[in-house]
């Protein structure tokens, strides 16, 4: 038998209410204590396109994407031929039965099939047709369990909490499950090898999608004002923050803590957050690539004026509106400089959603620490994935408010100051606040060439001086910003350099090339810009393959303009597919780096597909 | 940047200070500019009022218009945006910290072209702020060329007739519910002192587009935003007077011919004078009065609407009373039991 580490593709349609059904097999599985990673794979779209969604259980809890999946379910006839092209050699197959081309299935003779007539049940165990589409879902979790030995009471409790709000959808809905599973004992004789085995279930274990970790940070880290505007796929970081701030920052008498606006466009929603931020809030907005494209120029503003606000970029392929609903590490070189001119802005990647948490909270003290607009880079697949975490843990860091003078401050200073004077001498300058009641507290606030003192100046000089004090605030910043993670075999002279959801397949890739023989150590910067910690990692190590999760090699890139004396020893490895990377992609192109067989890591479905050919008459 | 306006110590307002308080640096543009007269109005209007000036934010756009929160008000903030997105600045300072008096100035350009969604936006949520539009049909900054304001008809200083019709702000406004909406003129420095008390005192967004003319580039025979045209064409609605609630007077009401709109602090806007029973309080009513006008060539200005309307968008958010920005780590941070039931919920 093999117990416990197979993955589970299954292929729906969109818009049926199947993610009910396939979060209570991931919820189950997560509580029956076996480590379980689902990958929502969906279109952009509401219904009736196909989705298919993979749980991979695995004894050692790896949370990336696998190629292949060992045992499908079928559910979506229009999806069949690719779901029979991607089904693994000798797999095992429950499908629908009433739906399904039998014939074509026949084509794979090699697969363990397992026939279920999901819409004679359906019929037969819903009374209203209406109800029907929704519920069948509800057979192949049945069938599921009953094949597989998803245990029964765990089961129940997570279908109870899924619906909680009515007992009479719980009860239909359990019935439906029954079904499944009665009519696998009836009618099916297992003969595949896989099979879940309940384990202890876990302590101190949450399970947790990566934009609601993000919003629940920025509850936690103060956020007092959100603008937004709707976008795939970061909408559930709005979402998620409002629910929290609604949920735990009202006053007892119902008053609000913050102010939450769903803005007319994400323009507007950057905008509303530099107004915010200028006032002396903890601000924010969340968005994606096409609204981070539309905020360009106020965070090129942001940055020369020297207003806090924290920007959350959930990654999506593009360009334009690219594959909306597909993962990337897109953003990195057109955030790194966004605006005209010389800008240079602050990204943190966090990976798990500990780190969303955590890193948001910071975000917002870099945010008024350094006086500039700071990126939050997450993407689909972080933010939108379920993820196994321990407890998120309480903050042990206090707010950090930054330079901000007070009335006693300026009077003190013969009520005067100057905005942009580097008085410390780590290029971070002292602001005021709106409605400062004291003389000379009020400063001007503009795009235009500034002086020290705020006021309008077309000076070449002054410009000159005003733009290279910035560049002296970047290296303040990249000396005191997370530092990166470096982990792996401090003896090992190959090293593995990846950011944010890159961070699983790493890992187990790592441990996939330590089996072959191949040690490796692994450095994970948190922050842009890179420090000292990373040239050091690079310079210890002979060759460093830097991964990226888009086609250009951006990481790369911006590793090589920082380091460019690393630059021989970098080895780009890219994945361009929108897909959650997965850890055969960087094992097998390491071993074919290294001239060592990659053959156990190739996988065929990600092959090249033949170009499709138009002919003219 | 020049020198600020040197201002004699002068008589000093119900908060203590002079004249010179509330103006700000000399003036960059033209001679004899519409914009310059509006600016003077608003220091007049705001040093009579006894506006606190560290209690306002000078917010604008980009253009002409915009440059001018310089030229006042130097003790308070100010912060000029780009272009067009004046509205999303202000909305986001003004909701943080409710103290503040947002006083947002923005052009026809900024905000009938390339802001026209934030404007619309604003409108819509009822911010708590004056916004000015300082109204003169033509991008000045950029050299003369047509704003979606030029009306049908009226001439480029080369000749050019403008052909596209053009965007009225205020009847925008109005459609859109705006809680206040003004019609002024920069050459009735009278009235437009009494709009921007009013507005001031108003709860809620209050608009006013000021005809402004450009003396450079659209002050010509041909164009319709010239001082000699909107003098010739110029009919306010009413005499409106500013009643502020810090100083209330008996005021005798002619029976027929006047109206009283009271605003959010108390004070009160006296209508007199009025040719018709004019109810700024009726939509359907401001507007027709606005498109009759234009069939018979006429400027309507003063206080076109005012309805008795909704709450303004802090309003509506439920807000706190101290101004969020103020909020500190121990009102802002659950607590540890919060994260634990969190985590709990999440098994």
């Amino acid at each position: 038998m093999k117990t416990n580490d197979f993955s589970v593709r299954i292929a729906t349609v969109n818009g049926t209410g199947s993610m009910s059904a396939n979060t209570i097999i991931y919820k189950t599985l997560f509580r029956m204590g076996i480590g379980a990673s689902p990958k929502n794979l969906f279109p952009s779209n509401i219904k009736g396109l196909p989705t298919w969604f993979q749980i991979r259980v695995s004894p050692q809890g790896y949370q990336a994407m696998k190629e292949s999946s060992e045992v499908a379910v079928w559910m979506n006839p229009n999806t069949l031929d690719k779901d029979i092209a991607s089904a693994p050699e000798n797999g095992v197959v429950v499908y629908n039965s009433d739906a399904m081309d039998e014939t074509l299935i026949k084509g794979r003779p090699d697969l363990t099939l397992y026939p279920i007539p999901v819409t004679s049940l359906t019929k037969e165990s819903v009374p209203k047709p209406k109800l029907r589409p929704l519920l069948a879902n509800m057979i192949y979790v049945g069938a599921i369990a009953e094949l597989f030995n998803l245990d029964t009471n765990t089961l129940e409790a997570v279908v109870k909490d899924i619906f909680k709000a009515k007992e009479s959808v719980v009860e239909l809905n359990l019935n439906i499950i029954q079904t499944g599973a009665n009519y696998v004992k009836e009618h099916i004789k297992k003969t595949d090898p896989y099979q879940f085995e309940l384990l202890t279930p876990p302590k101190n274990k949450i399970t947790i999608e990566g934009n609601d970790a993000s919003g629940l940070g920025a509850a936690f880290g103060g956020c007092t004002f959100l603008a937004w505007y709707p976008i795939t796929p970061s909408s559930s970081v709005a979402e998620a923050v409002e629910k929290q701030l609604k949920t735990h920052h009202n006053t007892p008498d119902g008053k609000a803590k913050y102010a939450i606006v769903q803005a007319e466009d994400e323009l507007a929603a950057a905008g509303m957050t530099l107004g915010a931020g200028w006032a002396g809030a903890r601000a924010m907005t969340c968005t994606s690539g096409p609204g981070i494209s539309l905020m360009t120029e106020f965070i090129g503003y942001g940055y020369f004026a020297e207003i806090p606000g924290v920007f959350v970029n959930v990654q999506r392929v593009g360009p334009s509106t690219g594959l909306p609903t597909r993962t990337q590490q897109g953003d990195l070189l057109f955030v790194s400089t966004l605006g005209h001119g010389d800008t240079n802005h602050v990204m943190l990647f966090p990976a798990t959603p500990i780190e969303c948490f955590e890193l948001m909270q910071e975000a917002f003290n870099y945010a008024e620490r350094f006086q500039t607009p700071i990126f939050v880079m997450t993407d689909l697949d972080i933010g939108m994935n379920y993820w196994i975490s321990d407890d998120l843990p309480y903050p042990q860091k206090g707010f950090d408010r930054g330079k901000v003078l007070s009335k006693e401050d300026i009077e003190k200073n013969g009520n005067s100051f100057a905005r942009y004077e580097d008085i410390d001498g780590d290029g971070i300058p002292y602001r005021t606040l709106p409605n400062t009641q004291a003389d000379g507290a009020a400063y001007f606030t503009r795009g235009s060439g500034h002086t020290e003192t705020a006021a309008y100046s077309e000076s070449s000089v002054i410009y000159d001086r005003v733009t290279k004090r910035l560049v002296k605030k970047f290296k303040t910043i990249e000396q005191n910003i997370a530092k990166p993670i470096i982990s792996g075999d401090p003896k090992a002279v190959i090293g593995i350099l990846g950011v944010g959801s890159s961070h699983f397949a790493v890992e187990e890739a790592a441990d996939q090339l330590a089996a072959e023989g191949v040690q490796t150590k692994l450095c994970r910067p948190l922050a842009f810009p890179f420090g000292e910690e990373i040239e050091q990692f690079l310079f210890d190590c002979d060759h460093v393959f830097v991964i990226d999760q888009n086609r250009d090699g951006q990481l790369l890139q911006l590793i090589r303009n920082r380091f460019p004396q690393a630059w021989d020893r970098l080895i780009s490895i890219t994945y361009n597919l929108g897909l959650p990377l997965p850890a055969n992609a960087i094992t097998r192109q390491i071993l074919k780096d290294l001239k060592r067989d990659p053959s156990a890591y190739e996988f065929e479905q990600f092959k090249p597909e033949p170009k499709e050919t138009t002919t003219y008459e | 940047m020049s020198e600020p306006t040197p201002v004699k110590k002068g008589k000093e307002n119900r908060i203590g200070l002079d004249k010179g308080c509330y103006s700000g640096a000399a003036s960059t543009l033209c001679l004899g500019c519409g914009h310059d007269s509006i600016t003077a109005a608003i220091v007049q209007a705001y040093w009579d009022m006894g506006v606190n000036p560290y209690q306002v934010a000078k917010i604008s756009g980009i253009g002409c218009s915009s440059k001018t929160p310089a030229y006042f008000l130097r003790k308070s903030h100010g912060f000029n945006s780009v272009h067009g997105r004046m509205p999303s600045v202000a909305t986001g300072a003004g909701l943080v910290n409710k103290d503040l008096h947002i006083l947002g100035v923005s052009g026809d350009g900024d905000s009938a072209s390339i802001g026209m969604g934030q404007f619309v936006h604003l409108l819509r949520r009822n911010i708590n702020m004056t916004y000015i539009v300082e109204n003169n049909g033509t991008y000045g900054l950029t050299k003369g060329q047509f704003s979606a304001t030029a009306d049908v008809g009226s001439k480029l200083k080369g000749g050019q007739p403008n052909n596209l019709p053009p965007v009225d702000l205020c009847e925008l406004a109005i459609q859109l519910d705006c809680s206040f909406v003004a019609r002024g003129f920069a050459g009735d420095r009278k009235q437009l002192i009494t709009l921007l008390k009013a507005a001031h005192s108003h709860q809620g967004t209050a608009l006013i587009d000021v005809l402004s003319p450009c003396v450079t580039f659209n002050d010509h025979e041909g164009s319709t935003k010239s001082y000699n045209y909107i003098r010739d064409h110029y009919d306010p609605i009413a005499q409106a007077d500013f009643i502020p609630s810090y100083d209330p007077i008996e005021i005798e009401h002619p029976e027929g011919t006047s109206h009283t709109v009271t605003l959010h602090d108390g004070s009160k806007v006296l209508l007199t004078k009025i040719k018709e029973s004019y109810d700024p309080s009726r939509k359907a009513q401001a507007l027709s009065t606005l498109e009759r006008a234009k069939d018979e060539n006429k400027i309507v200005t003063g206080l076109v609407y005012a309805p008795h309307r909704n709450e303004d968008f802090a309003t509506l958010s439920n807000l706190v009373d101290t101004p969020l920005c103020h909020l500190s780590e121990s009102e802002l941070r659950p607590s540890q039991e919060v994260l634990q039931s969190i985590n709990d919920s999440m098994r």
